[in-house]
């Protein structure tokens, strides 16, 4: 059997997510608590794996969370998971962020963002979130370094394509390729459909 | 479809393109049905490199979180369509069940075999230990140095991981999207010792999506089946298996 690792989707154990995003819709604070509860330790992990700065990254994930209160109505199942599209927006915000206040001074140096990995390493308790992050681990080494490389430089620091280009000093339509080649072939080995 | 802005899709669901190449993209994508799914995929995908990095938040964001909304007053809904339970998907689709690559030898009445129960216990607090030690095992299965995991696929985008650590003698099933069983049966696990079936446990029938710690000691099994049995299970297997699954061996 292939050894590929996961399941569709972004995993959703525990609460009946797209049923609670309906009663926040309709204004329900005690389901907003519940999706907080599920969405929240992904939409801060993520953000900081982006701007590091641990204040802003709450800040910003604070943001994220009045967002998906805001917007809940505009949430549609049939386009994917609600843990999708939650951190789909916290992604985007913590991207605008970095690049609005990429008053380059305070952009680290080119050699250190090659050298940060994502924060893999960090302690949670949680299963779920172990599991997860093992079968990512694992998908991730299936790349090619490059593809490897390009996509993580591109999701977790935030990088617009022609940054990581710059940085790993490869043609711009050689990232384009090597972005989409690599976001696919981890799309097989997790096993996402939509 | 434009190959050229087509390479694009990856760049765009990493949120790589700069504002001026997102909009032109996003025009693109209106005309090309094959792009937007490709977005939708590998956006899928970019938000599980999101959740690998999770981390546990301080406490405090919470409280801050609900008074925050309290203020904010939310967009109305564009179309009047709730959402919907996720397993209400699955409701009235029948489940298509695995191919066998052979069939599964059961041995019916073999000596020894024990049905795991939920432990019903009525101390909550025993109850809340107990899952607690649940979880600690199976995290120490997933995290040992030689975890394997296998994945089938079930019909209805249902799917499974097998993890087996030799190390710790243990396995733990991660279901995922699994349509719930009829009413009054539930999906058992068991062991494939050469052919014998050994229970591995029930899986909760209130859950589609799980992981469960097989119980038991994995020793010479080479993998693993679900059968749907009736509630509190079966000494062995009454029905043909939905799945078999061998432990990942290299």
């Amino acid at each position: 059997m292939k050894e590929v690792v996961y399941i569709s989707g972004v995993p959703s154990a525990g609460p009946d997510l797209p049923m609670l995003l309906g009663q926040v819709a309709r204004g329900d604070q005690e389901a907003f608590g519940s999706v907080y509860d599920a969405v929240c330790g992904p939409v801060l992990g993520l953000v900081r794996s982006v701007l590091r700065d641990p204040a802003q990254s709450e800040e910003v994930a604070q943001e994220v969370l009045t967002e998906v209160w805001r917007t809940a109505a505009r949430y549609r199942p049939e386009r994917g998971g609600v843990m999708n599209w939650v951190l789909t927006l916290a992604h985007r915000r913590a991207v605008d962020r970095v690049r609005s206040a990429q008053a380059s001074a305070d952009r680290e140096h080119k050699a250190a963002l090659l050298d940060r990995t994502p924060a893999f390493d960090q302690v949670t308790e949680q299963v779920e979130a172990r599991l997860e992050r093992e079968q990512v681990r694992r998908c991730l080494r299936t790349l090619t370094e490059l593809q490897r490389q390009s996509v993580t430089l591109a999701y977790y620091q935030g990088l617009t394509y022609r940054e990581v280009a710059e940085l790993l000093t490869v043609p711009l339509g050689t990232v384009k390729t090597r972005l989409r080649d690599g976001l696919i072939r981890l799309r097989d080995c997790l096993g996402v459909s939509t | 479809m434009n190959a050229e802005l087509h390479t694009l899709t990856g760049a765009y669901a990493l949120h790589a393109l700069s504002d001026d190449e997102r909009e032109e993209f996003e025009r693109h994508l209106g005309d090309c049905e094959a792009c937007t799914q490709e977005v939708r995929e590998l956006t899928a995908t970019a938000a599980r490199l999101g959740l690998a990095v999770s981390v546990t938040p301080p406490p405090e964001m919470k409280a801050a979180a609900l008074r925050r909304i309290s203020t904010v007053r939310q967009e109305p809904p564009v179309a009047p369509a709730p959402a919907r339970p996720v397993a209400a998907r699955f409701r009235g689709r029948r489940m298509a069940r695995f191919a066998l690559a052979a069939c599964m030898a059961v041995t019916a009445g073999s000596a020894g075999v024990a049905v795991w129960q939920h432990q019903s216990a009525d101390d909550a607090q025993q109850q809340a230990r107990a899952a607690q030690q649940q979880s600690e095992q199976l995290a120490g299965v997933l995290a040992a140095p030689d975890a394997k995991a296998t994945t089938g696929q079930l019909a209805g985008g249902a799917s499974g991981t097998l993890v087996v650590a030799h190390s710790k003698n243990q396995a733990v099933f991660v279901a995922s999207s699994m349509p719930k069983p009829p009413s009054g049966k539930v999906y058992q696990l068991w062991f494939n010792d050469a052919g014998t079936m050994r229970s591995a446990g029930l899986m909760d029938p209130s859950q589609t999506t799980e992981a469960v710690l097989l119980s038991g000691p994995v020793d010479k099994a080479s993998g693993m089946g679900i059968t749907v049995e009736p509630s509190g299970g079966s000494p062995a297997p009454t029905s043909a298996p939905l799945a078999l699954m061998n432990f990942a061996t290299a």
